[in-house]
């Protein structure tokens, strides 16, 4: 019996969830002022709504299909798992996007899927659901493509006109790791594919000689997920692919994605809890690379993993107390961005606001720096943190309490 | 003392009109007493000097400024009209001021306007349209909506950007927007419409509860971003204390369930697609009419399944990369003129090309239609896996003493890896099946090498390479 669209849909967005990103930021500005089409992107995305999961519903977020021959362990659609199936017709995904779109419920579409009869064949399905939203429909809202690994670069070139963003999924954080788990999965080819959607857009930013620009290509760029607790991978190890993706890729984003319990799980997998708070600590660490300066070797140090305990910049800050306290009326932006409880946005107001007055302690405050976390690392016109900085229980100020233990 | 009434629309440009005036009529803050819509017509001055000489002296201030006000007037907190007018006050005579994050009444401004800013986003997040019958042509919706503060102008234009093709209205208990064939109006609140049931807000609803993870329940990082006073004018908001109710018992049945066994299919596709298993009775006859029969469904960009040929209990089995232009309309390997090089160099090393079987390790030939010519493509990754069930069966009815592989798509097929072939050259690899493979460059190499010398060099070292072959080949004998 043919499934009804509402039991689709369950099937499909719950194989879907299991994809970190929900982005929908950082692409091209566009709207429907003229009345032809729909929808619009201004740059910063947004969440329509929450899951108690804590995570933004930005994009409506499915598979095409659940089917699939690849046999990944961590993966619920994996061939040998005993899931229940289904696959949408492209016209099905075509008009929930836009119905939902037209409810403001979404910013566009998420689209991923199961691998079937060939990467090809599973490609170009994807690719004509973005052809005929954005040439048929006109639509303007976001479109975020995940690229199948070794689908012919033809189609991956015309991805990239109708689709926001590309990604494709380096799966795990080494190659051992893709063999041992995604036995059919090619990290090479996974990382070809990344190749070409650079390429592609390197190339869509070359005017022609007329002096006229090609096509947008992909102009939310590509990211990427890599799934953290699945393998033994430690985070320095993580931390270093990560920089590798960034710099040879072009990558605008590397997700992690806490090894979770599917359903119907594999038996070479372990069950456990989902690694929540290292995978935080590894987005902190991602943030400290891309936006303060930091690089992966400095923010493990000599150890192998990130502490759970403190944020890895106030583990940064406690291992080399000898460069603070920082005088806030002084120091330069490189070294205040260092500073545990600045952002990058008390940064620019404590270089705007101090052409115009000598910084105290209350001026802090009202800048918005976290001055219990920024105390002992800070002097200004009005403190000083005196023998604070080299305390011996500095750390224990900021370390959770130790748990009693129960008794059972 | 001067009172400022203020529209219900329009309040940004009638505060702005207004604070100008008094400004230039030197209206020290203290005397001045502002409010908004009910009281007094709109833009009125009390008491005041009402037409100022603006264009006199004309008041400049930091463009940053004029963004903070056009968001702080949306705010509800009745003091914010005063508050950026006795801001203004001290900004015209100390531009420097709007950067002094320091000074406590910018600091409270700045508050103030993120507040505005938070309340826009949240409205074009949580404004949930339901479509409303209409005979005309364009699709009808409308929302009900109850932002914190005055900020539908402020948000309005946002949906005008995105809906365009359709007609809509947003109202909320202040103001009422609504866009009707292209233009956007503004007029008074209203009491709560009653919205027509629409069917896609249960297909919204399953796709909630689905997205959802129980494994990682984290209502508090939930409640921060979509706070519960919004639940009550969202749709999928019902389904949320079921959903936390449910998840820590899904996610430990999920742990606990122990794995299943697969089912039956898949270890029929895995086979199929890792090239092994299947039909393992199968011999030359039947192979090559299943060659046929999968040539007859023809993919674009392909060419047709061209199998290997050569003696049945050869020794030798030579594998190149995939068939030509040539061998395709010929339907045999190696007929094209890389083939006729390799015969000729085979033949000057001793290599009896006829008592070996000759294949591809891509079957079908791959390429793009140019006019009239059909230019060759280097097959991916896919195709190899693809074709490689092919080759396994010709190597399983062959059982060849050893493999000549030419070139780096067939060392990718028979040794797994492509990479460093002029490095690999001339050696013996273990295959995939534990058959010796030797390795050397495909002969279309040659055909490609820039000069003369530099082929002439290219084919001594190809010769060289298929003696050592066939040295290697009578070793085994022996």
């Amino acid at each position: 019996m043919p499934l009804d669209l509402n039991t689709k849909l369950a099937i499909l967005s719950d194989a879907a969830r299991y994809d970190a990103s929900c982005a929908s930021s950082g692409t091209s500005k566009r709207d429907s002022k003229d009345g032809k089409g729909l929808g619009s992107t201004e740059g910063m995305g947004i969440c329509h709504a929450y899951a108690p999961d804590g995570r933004c519903i930005s994009l409506l977020k499915i598979l095409l299909t659940n089917f699939c021959i690849f046999d990944c362990a961590y993966c619920v659609n994996r061939v040998s798992s005993n899931t229940q199936r289904a696959r949408f017709t492209v016209e099905e995904v075509v008009s929930l996007t836009l119905e939902f779109y037209r409810r403001n419920y979404i910013e566009g579409l998420f689209l991923s899927s199961g691998i079937i009869r060939s990467p090809d064949a599973t490609m170009e399905e994807m690719v004509r659901i973005a052809r005929t939203l954005r040439t048929r429909e006109n639509f303007r809202g976001y479109i975020h493509l995940k690229t199948i690994p070794d689908a012919s670069p033809e189609l991956i070139a015309e991805a990239g006109l109708y689709a926001d963003r590309l990604s494709i999924n380096v799966e795990l954080p080494t190659d051992a790791a893709v063999a041992a788990y995604a036995p059919e999965k090619k990290p090479e080819s996974i990382r070809g594919t990344m190749g070409q959607v650079r390429q592609g857009r390197a190339a869509a930013k070359e005017r022609s000689h007329t002096g006229k620009r090609p096509p947008k290509f992909a102009p939310a760029g590509q990211s990427t997920q890599m799934i953290v607790g699945a393998d033994d991978s430690t985070d320095a190890v993580i931390l270093n692919q990560s920089t590798r993706l960034y710099d040879d890729y072009g990558l605008r984003r590397v997700y992690y994605s806490a090894f979770s319990p599917i359903p119907d799980s594999s038996a070479k997998l372990p069950l456990v809890q989902p690694p929540l708070l290292r995978e935080h600590r590894l987005y902190q660490a991602d943030w400290l690379m891309r936006f303060y300066g930091f690089e992966a070797g400095e923010i493990t140090g000599t150890e192998a993993n990130l502490d759970l305990e403190v944020d890895p910049k106030l583990a940064w800050a406690l291992r080399h107390r000898d460069r603070f306290p920082v005088d806030v009326n002084r120091a330069e932006r490189e070294v205040l961005l260092r500073v545990p409880g600045f952002g990058t946005k008390t940064v620019g107001r404590i270089i705007a606001t101090r052409r115009h007055r000598r910084l105290r302690w209350d001026d802090l405050v009202r800048i918005g720096a976290t001055m219990k976390t920024a105390k002992p690392f800070i002097t200004c016109l009005d403190y000083s943190p005196g023998g604070l900085t080299d305390s011996a229980g500095l750390r224990a100020r900021f370390a959770p309490q130790p748990q009693q233990l129960q008794l059972l | 003392m001067p009172h400022v009434s203020l529209p219900k629309i329009g309040t940004d440009t009638a505060w702005r009109d207004a604070a100008r005036g008094l400004i230039a009529a030197q209206e020290p803050p203290e005397r001045v007493s502002w409010s908004r819509g009910e009281e007094a017509m709109p833009g009125l001055f009390d008491g005041a000097p009402a037409e100022a000489p603006a264009a006199a002296s004309p008041l400049t201030v930091p463009r940053d400024f004029v963004a903070l006000a056009n968001k702080v007037v949306w705010h509800s907190d009745p003091e914010r009209f005063a508050r950026l007018y006795t801001f203004l006050w001290r900004l015209k005579d100390n531009k420097g001021l709007i950067e002094d994050r320091g000074d406590p009444a910018l600091a409270k401004l700045r508050e103030m306007e993120k507040a505005i800013r938070r309340d826009v986003h949240k409205t074009h997040a949580f404004v949930r349209f339901r479509e409303v019958p209409t005979n005309g042509p364009r699709r009808r919706f409308g929302a009900w909506f109850e932002p914190e503060h005055y900020s539908l102008e402020a948000s309005a234009p946002f949906f005008a950007r995105r809906f365009a093709d359709m007609d809509w209205m947003i109202a909320t208990p202040d103001l009422t927007a609504s866009f009707e064939d292209g233009s956007l109006s503004l007029s008074d609140g209203l009491p709560r419409p009653d919205l027509p049931e629409d069917a896609a807000e249960e297909l919204w609803g399953t796709y909630f509860r689905n997205i959802f993870n129980p494994a990682r329940l984290k209502v508090s990082a939930m409640t921060s971003e979509m706070p519960k006073k919004y639940w009550a004018n969202l749709p999928e908001a019902k389904h949320i204390p079921e959903m936390i109710a449910g998840a820590p018992a899904r996610a430990r049945a999920m742990q606990e369930a122990a794995p299943t066994l697969p089912p039956l299919r898949s270890q029929k596709i895995l086979d199929r697609l890792h090239g092994k298993g299947g039909d393992t009775a199968m011999d030359w006859d039947a192979l090559r009419q299943k060659a046929e029969e999968e040539s007859r469904d023809g993919r674009e960009g392909y060419g047709r399944l061209v199998l290997g040929e050569g003696p049945h209990d050869a020794r030798l089995m030579v594998v190149g990369e995939q068939p030509g232009d040539v061998e395709d309309q010929q339907g045999r390997p190696f007929v094209g003129p890389a083939g006729q090089m390799f015969d000729r160099i085979a033949a000057e090393a001793g290599l009896d090309r006829s008592a070996a079987y000759v294949t591809n390790a891509v079957k079908r030939f791959k390429f793009v239609q140019r006019g009239k010519r059909r230019l060759h493509q280097t097959p991916s990754t896919g195709d190899i896996e693809h074709a490689r069930w092919w080759l396994d069966q010709e190597i399983r009815l062959l059982r060849p003493a050893m493999i000549l592989s030419m070139g780096g798509t067939a060392a990718e097929t028979l040794t797994g890896k492509r990479a460093g072939i002029l490095k690999r050259r001339g050696h013996v690899e273990e295959g995939r099946d534990g058959v010796p493979v030797f390795l050397t460059v495909h002969p279309s190499y040659l055909l490609r090498l820039p000069d003369a010398k530099a082929q002439e060099e290219g084919t001594e070292a190809f010769r060289a390479d298929l003696a050592a072959a066939r040295a290697y080949l009578d070793s085994l004998a022996a």
